[in-house]
């Protein structure tokens, strides 16, 4: 049969996705599909979804399982040759605890929701996307898991992940990014995480950081890292033509979507904060400030985007400006939050050195000298007269994004921007006018938000101490927080350094 | 607005977490201390409604930031307070509450003269 | 603003024939390299073409297996039996 083999991709795609749905007979669609519609999303016809990516099932096998090979005889082989000693600095493990406690609980929450959108969006196209993107998903946590579990062996701080993600403080900040996104409606997050995160931010988490565990001799992370992103092209695409799709099936859409695209990219916006500081600050070798980083990935490929989108009356997302502004600063001012609670974290912290000092002078120059530096020069000084500087309060939180209230006015870095709300007799904090905006447009979610603040005052975890709270939270004191410099991390590296220069003669 | 959902009485199901009732006879009180940024934010406690301001000025302030150099130096007297944007006199016997400091209330304090290690509001 | 159309990948021995045959196949087209990947940006649009992998590699190519490689990218996506491509059309 010389007919199957002279079929195009095109043709084959086609027949391989289409066709394989049915109409029902026996019940009605409605029934079937019973979210489809409570978001006010209205699609006339589902025939008209652009797949870009042709992929078929049986193709997606034969590349993922080909991913696989090449991830985990990497991943045994960084393993078997104890690749651990061959990074740049037992400091850089610290971004990797981040990550892998911080980031990947999420790429598992990703999956159960493409899979509930996979089961619940009406058109066949995206259902079938929707899928594999649940499986790559799947994959991805799993790669990190097998990373995880190597790192474990010989580091503090990721022996619980799964239950700490649930409890600490600082994980509820993407925890809670991604609780938003699948309690709410198929359409929405799809726009939330097909779109908003992978599309336009999901650079921004991968490309540079991956590159920067390239260079500082993490070839476990920087395989998963770059298995995960050559899914993550398939992903953008997807978000994309979602997007495209919705804005051409109806008018009535662009007010709902535009809705989204601003409330998801504020919310990625602060949750990439965490990868800022590990930019900037936990990297030994670095690659590109978290500054230059924003321009390659939102100010200039956002912008192509956007400028794509504007012919369905889209425009760039509300606050764009401000998070660009925010871009000269965040990177310290998290930094700063980690430090002064490094007590309770399940990573270390340190000062950057007099030449990362420098470094980020270079790269922050308007505003690293003026406003940053100050402050670790005086953490500095008092940690050199046996004072290190420790907050010993809890912070106030924002109830949107969960992160402690740090950040500046716009236009004004010597000022926390304060915002409130009131909503049926109480009164709400927030950050910015981003996250107040969120609040405001649902207040009925978001006066449910799990601030780890209060629940500490409420009596709901473990004890009014720090310690008994971080006993809850499962963190081994004196192993897993505090500063780097006395760790046991930091001990047990200088060991082997130390047996090197040793065999080194 | 109102959020979109599913269940159409959601909005009447939601319990709000934060409510004053659950903290035990305390109120959740905001505390920031204006161009002192090395405190990376407001710091937040459980304080009954009836604990006098003094208390606050006498055991919380010197406990929580007294680690920064500037705050040997303040001249309290010429402290300017806020509760909620509102200018307010402390009165160290009265009470919180008398201060109009309610549940989530924000207290903010500017120490004239003091901004921060070497001026740089940290 | 420019309307960069762009392609990141891994840089392995699989990717460097692929860039290759982008860099000659795309004039004007940028590279620029940082640890462990590759990125290529043109105005307007990047095509990978079948045919020019091919000739380097001296095997069949499918340019699905470009998906082996692919970091990221910018742009909408075309893909087709002979060639792979990502532009702006606005």
């Amino acid at each position: 049969m010389n007919a199957v083999a002279k079929l195009g991709l095109k043709q084959r795609y086609s027949l391989l996705t289409r066709g394989l749905d049915w109409e029902p007979s026996y019940q009605s669609k409605s029934a079937i599909y019973p979210y489809a519609e409570f978001e006010g999303i209205k699609i006339h016809d589902w025939s008209k979804w652009e797949d870009p990516f042709r992929l078929t099932m049986d193709a997606y096998w034969k590349f993922q399982a080909e991913k696989e090979r090449k991830l985990y005889a990497v991943l045994d082989s960084f393993a078997q040759n104890n690749g651990q000693m061959g990074l740049t600095d037992a400091r850089y493990v610290n971004a990797v605890k981040l990550f892998l406690t911080g980031v990947s609980p999420l790429e598992y929450q990703a999956h159960r929701g493409f899979a509930h959108v996979g089961r619940h969006i009406p058109g066949v196209g995206p259902r079938v996307a929707a899928q594999m993107q649940s499986l790559d998903e799947l994959r991805h946590v799993q790669t990190q898991i097998h990373t995880l579990s190597h790192y474990n062996k010989f580091f503090d701080g990721l022996h619980e992940f799964p239950h700490m993600h649930d409890r600490v403080w600082y994980l509820s900040v993407p925890k809670s990014f991604f609780d938003d996104a699948r309690t709410a409606g198929p359409f929405e997050y799809f726009i939330a995480i097909g779109f908003a995160f992978e599309y336009v931010l999901t650079n921004l988490l991968f490309v540079p950081f991956m590159s920067g565990a390239a260079y500082n001799g993490d070839l476990a992370t920087v395989t998963f890292g770059f298995s995960a992103q050559s899914d993550e092209s398939r992903h953008m695409t997807l978000g994309i033509e979602v997007i495209k799709f919705l804005l051409e099936q109806d008018p009535d859409n662009l007010p709902i979507v535009q809705k989204w695209v601003d409330k998801w990219f504020w919310r990625g916006h602060r949750v990439l904060g965490l990868v800022a500081m590990m930019m900037d600050y936990m990297l030994p070798k670095k690659i590109m400030s978290w500054r230059e980083a924003w321009e390659i990935y939102f100010t200039e490929a956002g912008g192509s985007l956007f400028q794509d989108l504007s012919r369905y009356g889209l425009r760039v997302p509300k606050y764009a400006d401000v998070a660009t502004a925010e871009a000269d600063h965040i990177s310290h001012q998290n930094w700063a939050v980690f430090y002064q609670y490094t007590h309770a974290a399940g990573f270390h912290t340190w000062l950057p050195s007099a030449e990362e000092m420098d470094w980020l002078s270079e790269k922050y120059p308007t505003t690293f000298d003026k406003y940053y530096r100050p402050r670790f020069e005086m953490w500095g000084e008092m940690a050199k007269e046996g004072k290190r500087f420790y907050n010993n309060a809890l912070p106030q939180l924002c109830t949107t994004c969960q992160i402690p209230m740090a950040y500046t006015e716009p236009g004004d870095p010597t000022t926390i921007s304060f915002r409130h709300s009131h909503y049926k007799g109480d009164t709400y904090h927030f950050c910015s006018d981003g996250c107040k905006d969120i609040f405001d447009n649902e207040p009925e979610k978001y006066s449910q938000s799990w601030l780890p603040v209060h629940q500490i005052f409420q009596g709901n975890c473990g004890g009014a101490s720090v310690e008994e709270v971080l006993k809850w939270y499962r963190l081994n004191l004196g192993a897993d927080n505090l500063d780097q410099a006395g760790s046991p991390d930091q001990a047990q590296w200088d060991a082997w350094m130390e047996a090197r220069r040793r065999v080194a003669g | 607005m109102a959020v979109v959902a599913l269940e159409k009485d959601y909005a009447d199901k939601v319990e709000i977490r934060d409510r004053v009732e659950n903290f035990h006879g305390n109120i959740v009180v905001y505390l920031h201390w204006e161009e002192h940024l090395s405190f990376c934010s407001a710091v937040a406690f459980p304080f009954p409604p009836s604990m006098p301001f003094g208390a606050l000025l006498a055991e919380i302030l010197p406990t929580y930031y007294g680690a920064h150099p500037d705050f040997a130096a303040i001249d309290w007297a010429a402290v300017r307070w806020t509760v909620d944007g509102n200018d307010v006199t402390p009165d160290p016997e009265k009470s919180l509450a008398d201060h109009g400091v309610g549940h989530k209330s924000l207290i903010r304090f500017w120490t004239p003269g003091l901004h921060g290690y070497r001026g740089s509001f940290s | 603003m420019p309307r960069i159309a762009s392609l990141t990948l891994q840089d392995t021995d699989t990717a460097r024939p692929i860039i290759e045959a982008i860099t000659e196949d795309n004039p004007g087209a940028t590279v620029h390299s940082f640890p462990g990947i590759v990125k290529i940006d043109r105005e307007g649009s990047l095509t990978v073409r079948r045919e020019s992998v091919e000739s380097r590699i001296g095997r069949v190519w499918d340019p699905q297996e470009l998906h082996l490689s692919i970091v990221s990218m910018a742009g909408n996506v075309d893909e087709d039996d002979d060639y792979f491509s990502v532009a702006w059309t606005n």
